[in-house]
This record gives C-alpha cells, sequence and structure tokens, in this order.
C-alpha cells in the first residue's frame, strides 16, 4: 500500500534543495543571465558550510556541551553563504565585467564547484590532521534539524506540516518573497526590464551592471542554502562525494518547469521532489530496470512545459529575451 | 573600452599563454596551501603523469582523440550559435545503439558486417537524439540549451535500464565486457596498438571538418544562420532546414564518439561511459573558437590537465577532485583573458589617477573610463576569489 504519510515529508525534505536552487537560478535568469554554474554553487555552498562546521565542532572538542547553540547555527550558514557569495561574484566578473560566455562560464564554475566540494570534502579529514573515520557533523545537523516542540505532539498533522529544519521553511518564504519582489515591485520591474531588453532598460536609466550582479550574486546565495540544507538536514551531516548527484540540473530543469515564477516553484519543487523519489514507491516486483526508466520522469515533464510554452507562444511565459547574452553598451 | 578591430594570432596566443601561467601560478599558490607540497616538484609529477611513459602518451592520445571528436560535433551547432550542450546524451545513444547492435546481433553477424551496422546504428541514434531539440528550435524557437541539457538525463537513464536489461551476471547491476570472448564488433587493433585506429578515424574526421566548415556551401550557411539569421532569410536560406541538417551532423558525430568508446576502447557500457566529457568538449571548442584544428591543441591542453592532476592526486595521496579543482582555476583565468582578446582598455588621461574617483560620481558618465577601472579591479578581485 502506498504510504503516504510517510511518503509527504520525504517529498518534502527532497524538494527544499531543489526549491532553494530553483529559486536562486530564477532570479539570476530574471537579469538575463543563465547560471549553469548552479550545481557547482551548491556544492560549494554545501562543502563551505560543512568546513565551517567542522572546524567549529572540531575546536569544540566535539562535544555537544560545549557549542553555543547560536554558533552552531550562524557558523555554517555564514560560510556557505560567503562561498556561494564568492561564485556569483566570481560568475559575475566573469560575464557581465568581462562579457565571457556564460554557458563555457557556467560549466567550468560547475566542474570548479563539484571538484571544490569533492576534494575537500574527502581530504577535509587528513588536511586537519585530526583522527575522527568520516565527517559527520551529528551536533550541528541536530540544531539545524530542531523542529517545532510540539512537531512531535501533533500527530499526522505535525508529521506533514511541521517535522521539518527551518531552513524549509525558510526557503518556501524565500520563495514567496522573491516572487512578490520579481512580480509587484518596482525593483522587480527593474529586474525583468535588464533581462528582457537591457538596452531599453539601459536608456532608462537602470544601472545594468548592478542589477546582474545583485541578482546574479543573491540567487547564488540562495542556491547555496539549498546546498547547505541537503547536507545538514536531509543527510544528517554526513558528506559523502557525489551523493548530492544532479540535483543543482534539476533545480535548473525546474525554474524552466515553473516559467521563471518562484511562487510556483514552490509546488513544483514538491512535484519534482516527489518524482525524484517515487520509483522507490512504486512496485515493480523484482524488474528492477523499470525503477531506472520513472527516474527519467521528471526530466521529461521538463521537456514537454519547455515545448508546449515555446509552442504556445504567450508572452509571460518565455525566458528573459537577452537570456544568455552578455551586454555591451556600445554594440547596440 | 572597445572592440578591438582584430589582433594577429601571436597576439592573442600572447596574452592566452599570460593568462594560462597567471592561472599556473595561482594553482601552486593553491596547491601549496592546502597540501603543504611544493609546487614545482607538483607540475614535474603532473608532466611525468601525462608524457612520462609510452603507455602514457598512448592513453593520452587515446583521450586527446576522443575528446576533439566530440568538439568536432559540437563544433558546426556552435558555430550556428546553437548551443547543444547534449553532447553527453548523444553519445550515449550512440553508445547505446553499439551496445545494442554488438550484444544482439554479436553471435549471427561476421564482423565485416557487424562493424558497419553498428556504426550506422550509432550514428543514426545521435542523430536523431539531436534531431528532436533541433525540430523543436526550427518550428518553435524552443530555447535549445535547456531542452538539450535535459535530454541528456533521459539518455542517461535510458542507458541506465538498458544497462540492467543486458547485465551479465543477472543482478550485478552492470554489463561488463561485451563479446569477451569473441570480440565480435571489436574494433580490429592495427599496427599493434589499440587506441591507433581511434586516433587515426579523429585525425581524419579533424580535417575533413575543417574543410566542410571552410570551405563547403554548408559551412558558409552555418556561419551566415549563425551570424544573422535574417540575413540568411533574406538571401534565400532555409534557416530551419540548415538548423535541423547542421545538428543531425552534431548528433551523428557524437553518436559516432559513443561507437568509438564502445566498439574501440571500453568494449562496455556505462551510464558514466561519457564521463563529462560532451560538457568539457563545449570549453574545448569555445577555446579554440569554433576552429577544428585549434581544438587539437585546446583539447591537449584539457586532457593534459586532467592526467597530470589525477598523477598528482595519486602521487600525493590526494583527493581525485583536485584535478577539477586545478581545471576549473586555469577555465577561469583563459575565459577571463578572452575579454583582453576582444576588447581594448581605454584609460582616460593619465590612467591610474582617476581611480579615486567613485564611479556614480557624474564626472565619470564616459563608459570607457568606468568600465576600464571595473575591469580592472576585477582582474584582481578575481585572483582573490580564485585564491579562496
Amino acid at each position: 500500500m502506498f504510504d503516504i504519510v510517510a511518503f509527504i515529508p520525504r517529498m518534502v525534505a527532497q524538494s527544499i534543495p531543489l526549491m532553494l536552487g530553483s529559486t536562486g537560478e530564477t532570479i539570476t535568469q530574471k537579469s538575463g543571465n543563465l547560471n549553469l554554474g548552479i550545481p557547482g554553487v551548491m556544492y560549494v555552498g554545501a562543502i563551505s558550510g560543512v568546513i565551517g562546521s567542522f572546524l567549529y565542532e572540531h575546536s569544540c572538542g566535539g562535544s555537544a556541551e560545549a557549542m553555543n547553540p547560536f554558533l552552531t547555527i550562524a557558523i555554517p550558514l555564514f560560510c556557505c553563504l560567503l562561498g556561494s557569495f564568492l561564485m556569483g561574484l566570481l560568475y559575475c566578473i566573469l560575464t557581465v565585467t568581462l562579457r565571457a560566455n556564460q554557458n563555457v562560464t557556467g560549466l567550468a564554475m560547475t566542474t570548479f564547484g563539484v571538484g571544490f566540494g569533492n576534494f575537500f570534502g574527502g581530504s577535509l579529514i587528513k588536511l586537519t590532521g585530526s583522527d575522527i573515520p568520516s565527517i559527520a557533523l551529528s551536533a550541528t545537523s541536530n540544531a539545524f534539524r530542531t523542529t517545532l516542540p510540539f512537531a512531535s505532539a501533533a500527530g499526522t498533522v505535525g508529521k506533514l506540516f511541521f517535522s521539518y529544519g527551518f531552513l524549509a521553511y525558510a526557503a518556501i518564504i524565500i520563495s514567496l518573497a522573491a516572487a512578490y519582489v520579481i512580480r509587484s515591485t518596482r525593483v522587480g520591474l527593474h529586474l525583468r526590464a535588464v533581462g528582457e531588453s537591457p538596452a531599453t532598460a539601459d536608456a532608462a536609466g537602470i544601472n545594468i551592471t548592478k542589477y546582474k550582479y545583485v541578482a546574479t550574486i543573491l540567487g547564488c546565495m540562495i542556491a547555496g542554502l539549498g546546498g547547505l540544507y541537503y547536507v545538514m538536514d536531509y543527510a544528517n551531516g554526513v558528506w559523502s562525494n557525489d551523493a548530492f548527484g544532479d540535483r543543482g540540473w534539476l533545480a535548473i530543469a525546474l525554474v524552466i518547469f515553473t516559467i521563471w515564477r518562484p511562487d510556483i516553484g514552490i509546488l513544483s519543487s514538491f512535484l519534482f521532489g516527489g518524482l525524484y523519489i517515487l520509483y522507490l514507491y512504486i512496485p515493480t516486483g523484482v524488474n528492477l530496470a523499470v525503477k531506472e526508466l520513472y527516474k527519467m520522469l521528471p526530466y521529461i515533464v521538463t521537456i514537454i512545459v519547455l515545448i508546449i510554452t515555446s509552442m504556445r507562444n504567450k508572452r509571460e511565459n518565455q525566458p528573459p529575451a537577452s537570456l544568455g547574452q552578455s551586454y555591451f553598451r556600445e554594440e547596440r | 573600452m572597445s572592440k578591438r578591430k582584430a589582433l594577429t594570432w601571436y597576439q592573442a596566443w600572447g596574452i592566452r599563454l599570460i593568462a594560462i601561467v597567471a592561472a599556473l601560478v595561482v594553482c601552486a599558490v593553491i596547491t601549496s596551501l592546502t597540501t603543504g607540497l611544493n609546487p614545482i616538484e607538483v607540475y614535474a609529477t603532473m608532466f611525468a603523469g601525462a608524457f612520462g611513459t609510452t603507455r602514457r602518451m598512448w592513453i593520452l592520445g587515446k583521450e586527446v582523440a576522443i575528446l576533439l571528436c566530440i568538439s568536432l560535433a559540437l563544433t558546426p551547432a556552435f558555430r550556428m550559435r546553437f548551443w547543444n550542450l547534449g553532447g553527453e546524451g548523444q553519445i550515449l545513444i550512440g553508445a547505446l545503439g553499439t551496445a545494442a547492435c554488438m550484444i544482439v546481433l554479436g553471435d549471427t553477424l561476421p564482423n565485416v558486417i557487424l562493424i558497419p551496422v553498428s556504426i550506422i546504428a550509432a550514428i543514426g541514434c545521435g542523430a536523431v537524439w539531436a534531431l528532436i531539440p533541433a525540430l523543436c528550435k526550427a518550428k518553435w524557437n524552443t530555447n535549445e540549451t535547456l531542452f538539450t541539457l535535459m535530454m541528456n538525463y533521459v539518455a542517461t537513464q535510458l542507458v541506465a535500464y538498458y544497462v540492467i536489461v543486458w547485465e551479465v551476471p543477472k543482478g550485478s547491476g552492470k554489463i561488463g565486457i561485451i563479446n569477451q570472448s569473441t570480440e565480435a564488433g571489436w574494433l580490429p587493433v592495427i599496427a599493434g596498438n589499440r587506441y591507433l585506429l581511434n586516433i587515426l578515424c579523429v585525425a581524419i574526421m579533424t580535417i575533413g571538418m575543417y574543410i566542410y566548415l571552410t570551405y563547403s556551401k554548408h559551412g558558409y550557411e552555418i556561419s551566415v544562420v549563425g551570424e544573422s539569421v535574417a540575413t540568411a532569410r533574406y538571401v534565400g536560406i532555409k534557416v530551419g532546414w540548415t538548423i535541423i541538417r547542421t545538428l543531425m551532423l552534431s548528433g551523428a558525430i557524437c553518436g559516432f564518439t559513443g561507437y568509438l568508446l564502445v566498439a574501440g576502447t571500453d568494449h562496455t557500457l556505462t551510464t558514466t561511459l561519457a564521463g563529462g566529457q560532451g560538457f568539457t568538449a563545449v570549453m574545448v571548442a569555445w577555446l579554440a573558437k569554433f576552429n577544428p584544428l585549434g581544438m587539437v591543441l585546446s583539447s591537449l591542453l584539457l586532457i593534459f590537465l586532467g592526467r597530470g592532476a589525477g598523477e598528482i592526486a595519486t602521487a600525493f595521496s590526494l583527493n581525485q577532485s583536485f584535478g577539477d579543482i586545478l581545471t576549473g582555476v586555469i577555465l577561469f583565468f583563459i575565459i577571463g583573458s578572452e575579454f583582453f582578446i576582444s576588447y581594448k582598455l581605454h584609460f582616460r588621461g593619465s590612467g591610474h589617477k582617476d581611480k579615486d574617483v567613485p564611479e556614480t560620481s557624474p564626472n565619470s558618465v564616459t563608459s570607457g573610463t568606468s568600465d576600464g577601472q571595473d575591469s580592472e579591479n576585477s582582474k584582481e578581485k578575481r585572483e582573490d576569489s580564485a585564491n579562496v
């Protein structure tokens, strides 16, 4: 029997990294930057947080009592934001200021970011010369997984709605805020103008460079949080190389799926999170091979959405018109 | 700041060389900071890892050939400004076609027939895989970057499905060496080296692609469509057909790469067969400015970095991913250096004097100055962030 009460919390937990990643990428793409480095950024965000909390736990001698609860949360959070900030800055310098090709830069960032994550994930213990067998940040992870006190008491409702760490709720709030800012504020209007037609926006007196920098870096930082959520909450603070997998690409797929709207992104992330683990719940009997076909679902659904939006050619649902192109004022 | 007319090739390569040297210095700093090793020793190990023995030279040659082949496949599409990021998927599908022929027909057909049949299957599969996004692009202008990217994962899962269907022995989750005893469908070993045929194939294709792109009518049409779709339409080029034709060529060569991997070197099928090279090839092609002959150099550079860094990792017992970090840093520098090749910086007055003027001040409205400073500052910033 399909156990819906067990399925939903797993689905939500699975969807939070996707939600953060796609919200970040949506903000980025609205400014006209197609950042294919998001998978790398999420790795860097995750490993930066891990490094931060590893060093902190280490300095406290590994005992949970010695750790300040505020710092336990704040240090990984800060490191994660810093790491993804630097990645975003790098992307902006290369593509906005130096007008490099966005696809190439993004792919190079993914190579770098995944390598960075796996290298430090694999060598952190050796580099710091400690004698523990693996990176298991259980104290930090527990802090990140702290739920509201009445969650376990509230039975099924508590399990469905209140059983998540604070980053999960933060993700939903960030997505809603992003949707509001993009759609209903002046800043959002300017941002969309930059993404649709930078020349027009420039003529209207909008500072293109500033908007592109801020949007892309902010997007990277949000996406980096997705990586942090994955390792601290979903994976219980255990880093294993390549465990994050292709979620970064899935987050980019999700941006298309949500037709560039972070509020739709919340529900679609749940859907994708569900599709991502659906194969575990579908009874296939002895035929293991079919499960591999189920894993295709999120991508096929994305392709269909991409084709349909381009077929219907409705203006609101299109990618930002200048997506993927650098802007050079004198080249009009 | 303004656009440069054109640089002579040696000036352009000079700038790139400076970028690579700067990147190597930064990499050296990173290496010594993180590991405490002597960077010069590390680079010596890199060279030994890539060129040290005859065997290593052959492996280097084989890997360059494969990467070059993928880059060649992507080039015609890129010249048309069609961002085919689906090389990975097209290779896998080609490999799947090859493996299917070798497994299903391996016992019934002699090698003389089996090899052409599997080549055709591989090329056909790759072409169809590229045709799907091309059709949508030609008909509805669907965003090809995202479409081809998604197709990679569909291909990966399809391969994962067949790997389980054909797994040997049952339950192991992998195919193992296909036709190990009969060697049916394997490419023949020529001149005593099993990589030589691959390398020769790719060498011929490189020259062929250069001629196709530079001297043929098709090659010209591709360039026109890439520069301006409107112009192409005006002079009577069928844009849709050009997109479809070029992408089928692109996918076909990717499929052929898949064939070389399965029948030529690996003799097995896994989901990681392409190993991210479909993405690396994008950078190879771009670094060489989509010139097939230049790609020989750029693919050599990237493979050298990869293999050299792998050797460092083993020799100094570091994590294998260290190579990716170094490759990434070097790529960032080369990507950045392209700016200085295509643009020229003009500094107002005596250059650095007005650096203190805030960029928002009404005095510095000339875009040239503020942008020029921007990139000057950012060069330093870039090094900082690369160091972190």
